[in-house]
């Protein structure tokens, strides 16, 4: 069956004009009952200097119009309960709907940021027992969750290697990451004030350790490492880095954007990492994407625990209660203490599978990144010629050389399959990549059907390049001048077109 | 002709595939055919300011495309004596005319030694073509 007949109803094809655009003057979604007191000008009741000259330039329209105009916008959006979203180092798992319902029980749903903490005993025990939780599963000692995301757990952990360097006499001057790293490591470490080192990757794919060994002096604070790194493959030298790092008197930092390859197998803790942050929205299933919101908790060893933020959630035997008496800590990182919400949904995924069930995930994750890298070897380059853990990446070097298509043409083209596609042209050490994470949720039939899809447009870019440069077809809008849009950004509603 | 165009010859290349031209005491720094290819469609670039110094070897740069962002390597140390301001709006023309309308910055060469240790067109085009 072609793409095209799988296509949305034709009700969601074409544009949907903003909701500017459906503006009536004078139309309103809600009629105010005449006013029973002295009407009295806004001048009366504000400084001048904080009135608008015009009004602002908000949309009129009924309530049905905007109901339908954002619903229908909603079906145009893609999400891992529409389709499949194989997107490389994002792990959009599914996300239990359970989590929901125990995240709107009223007693969490309702608690006020500001009520006493002996109101709040419930919310206190969760964040406890869930700071233990990710100390078992990280092999860490405490863990804080303020950091909304996993770029501010790396703030974070690389202010907290800070903290502990200037508490040892200096702060020291570089942080290395290796050439396959997450561009926000060494976002995070240029923002922490460091030099940034980069040391390549071996042919394994692992840490160069003697390029290792030439960069790792006294000024190294410390080294950023995913592992599995941003091609699915383990760092079989881990514990060799570590020794090197630490022998210099650094630090390791993990970054947990994949540990969805490694709970209840591996502990970051026992590699050697000093810091850890965890992605709740990626490993813990909690919704990913679309403002989320994230939530990033970062993980510490014991000497780094006097620097976490304040407050952290202690418990004296009897009661739960903020602890606030921590005088080495680098502040607060963000309002009242993180994501909650999404702390409960996360709390609700671990008690719900468990230690064999968490363990089961990572197993059946890397299970299904394994069958479908067998079966896309038949199609795609292979770089790296090992077993992958939750993701891998494929090239599509000879593909671009035979037909002149690129994995972006790809890409596209899979918008026609209904499937979100994998991550491109990352990590940046591999030519034409594409980065393929299927996550433990998806059947066989759904890797298959993905596998399928993939060996479809690779004979038609053989058979017909044109046609897959050309993709999208069957979305709402087609192929965009991407170039263009970053070139000339045009984000604003500036009122309709003269003429 | 095509391959003359992507390695013109007279130019000395970096292994970060930057190009130098040298004119006199001063050198025109850009970035390669090959780069532009791999880059994709380059969407900003970073230029440092003039007055600015280079060292050979660091970063002194950014290009930004739909792809990726990519740092630019100095391949000679000097002072920068311009820059190529019609990028700002047109970062395009690094993709359309990388050895001549896109290039991107001028500078004073402190020692002229350092242009030894880049390649010429020759070098450059096996060092790129022996990678595929």
């Amino acid at each position: 069956m072609s793409p095209e007949m799988r296509s949305a109803p034709a009700r969601l094809q074409g544009a949907e004009p903003t909701i500017f655009e459906k503006s009536r003057p004078g139309r309103v979604g809600l009629t105010l009952p005449p006013l029973d007191v002295d009407r009295r000008p806004l001048e009366d009741l504000l400084p001048r200097d904080m009135l608008r000259e015009e009004p602002p330039g908000l949309p009129e329209v009924n309530q049905l119009e905007a109901v339908r105009h954002f619903v229908r916008l909603s079906h145009r959006n893609h999400g891992v309960d529409l389709g499949f979203y194989p997107l490389g180092s994002c792990t959009m798992k599914y996300n239990p709907k359970i989590n929901e319902d125990v995240a709107r029980l009223p007693g969490f749903a309702g608690l006020h940021p500001y009520v006493p903490d002996d109101l709040a005993q419930g919310a206190l025990q969760l964040l406890y027992e869930m700071e233990q939780y990710l100390c078992e599963i990280g092999g860490m000692d405490r863990v804080s969750f303020q950091p909304a995301a996993g770029a501010h757990g790396e703030l974070l952990g690389l202010m907290l290697i800070r903290a502990y360097h200037e508490s040892q006499g200096r702060p020291r001057k570089k942080v290395i990451v290796p050439d396959s790293a997450h561009g926000t490591n060494p976002a995070t470490a240029a923002m922490c004030g460091y030099a940034v080192v980069e040391v390549p990757s071996d042919d394994r794919g692992g840490i160069d350790l003697e390029a290792l060994k030439r960069v790792v002096d006294e000024d190294v604070a410390g080294l950023m490492l995913t592992n599995p790194n941003t091609l699915g493959l383990f760092d079989e030298n881990i514990a060799e880095v570590a020794r090197i790092i630490h022998d210099a008197g650094g630090l390791l930092y993990y970054d947990g954007a994949n540990a969805n390859a490694i709970l209840g197998i591996s502990r970051p803790g026992d590699m050697g990492f000093d810091v850890v942050h965890f992605n709740l929205h990626k490993t813990f299933s909690t919704p990913h994407g679309g403002g989320g919101p994230g939530s990033g908790p970062v993980g510490v060893k014991k000497k780094l625990e006097p620097f976490l933020p304040v407050p952290l959630v202690a418990f004296d035997g009897q009661r739960y209660y903020w602890d606030y008496d921590r005088p080495q800590a680098v502040g607060r990182i963000r309002s009242f203490y993180g994501n909650f919400g999404i702390v409960v949904r996360a709390y609700a995924y671990i008690r719900a599978l468990g230690p064999e069930g968490l363990r089961r995930i990572s197993e059946d994750a890397v299970l299904n990144a394994n069958y479908l890298m067998t079966r896309l070897a038949e199609i795609f380059d292979v770089p790296y010629k090992r077993r992958c853990l939750h993701e891998f990446v494929v090239s599509g070097t000879t593909l671009k050389k035979e037909t002149g298509v690129r994995v972006l043409d790809v890409a596209k083209r899979l918008l026609d399959y209904g499937v979100h596609p994998p991550t491109v042209y990352f990590p940046l050490i591999v030519e034409e990549a594409m980065m393929i994470e299927p996550t433990e949720s998806e059947s066989k039939e759904t890797l298959d059907f993905f596998a399928d899809a993939l060996a479809e447009i690779v004979r038609e870019a053989q058979e017909d390049p044109e046609r897959v440069k050309g993709a999208p077809y069957t979305t709402p809008v087609s192929r965009l001048d991407e170039a263009l849009a970053a070139r000339k950004p045009d984000v604003r509603w500036r009122g309709p077109a003269a003429g | 002709m095509v391959s003359q165009d992507r390695y013109p010859e007279g130019l000395r290349y970096t292994r970060e595939h930057e190009w130098i031209r040298v004119e006199g005491e001063e050198g025109v720094i850009g970035v390669t055919w090959f780069a532009q290819d791999q880059l994709g469609d380059v969407v900003f670039c970073e230029v440092p300011a003039v007055g600015s110094r280079l060292t050979k070897d660091e970063p002194f740069g950014v290009v930004e495309s739909v792809k990726t962002v990519s740092d630019l390597y100095a391949p000679v140390s000097g002072q920068v004596v311009a820059v190529n301001e019609e990028l700002e709006s047109r970062p395009e023309l690094v993709n359309e005319d990388p050895y001549g309308r896109g290039w991107i910055v001028r500078v004073r060469i402190e020692n002229p030694a350092e242009l030894d240790d880049l390649m010429d067109a020759e070098a450059y085009r096996a060092m790129v073509e022996g990678s595929d």
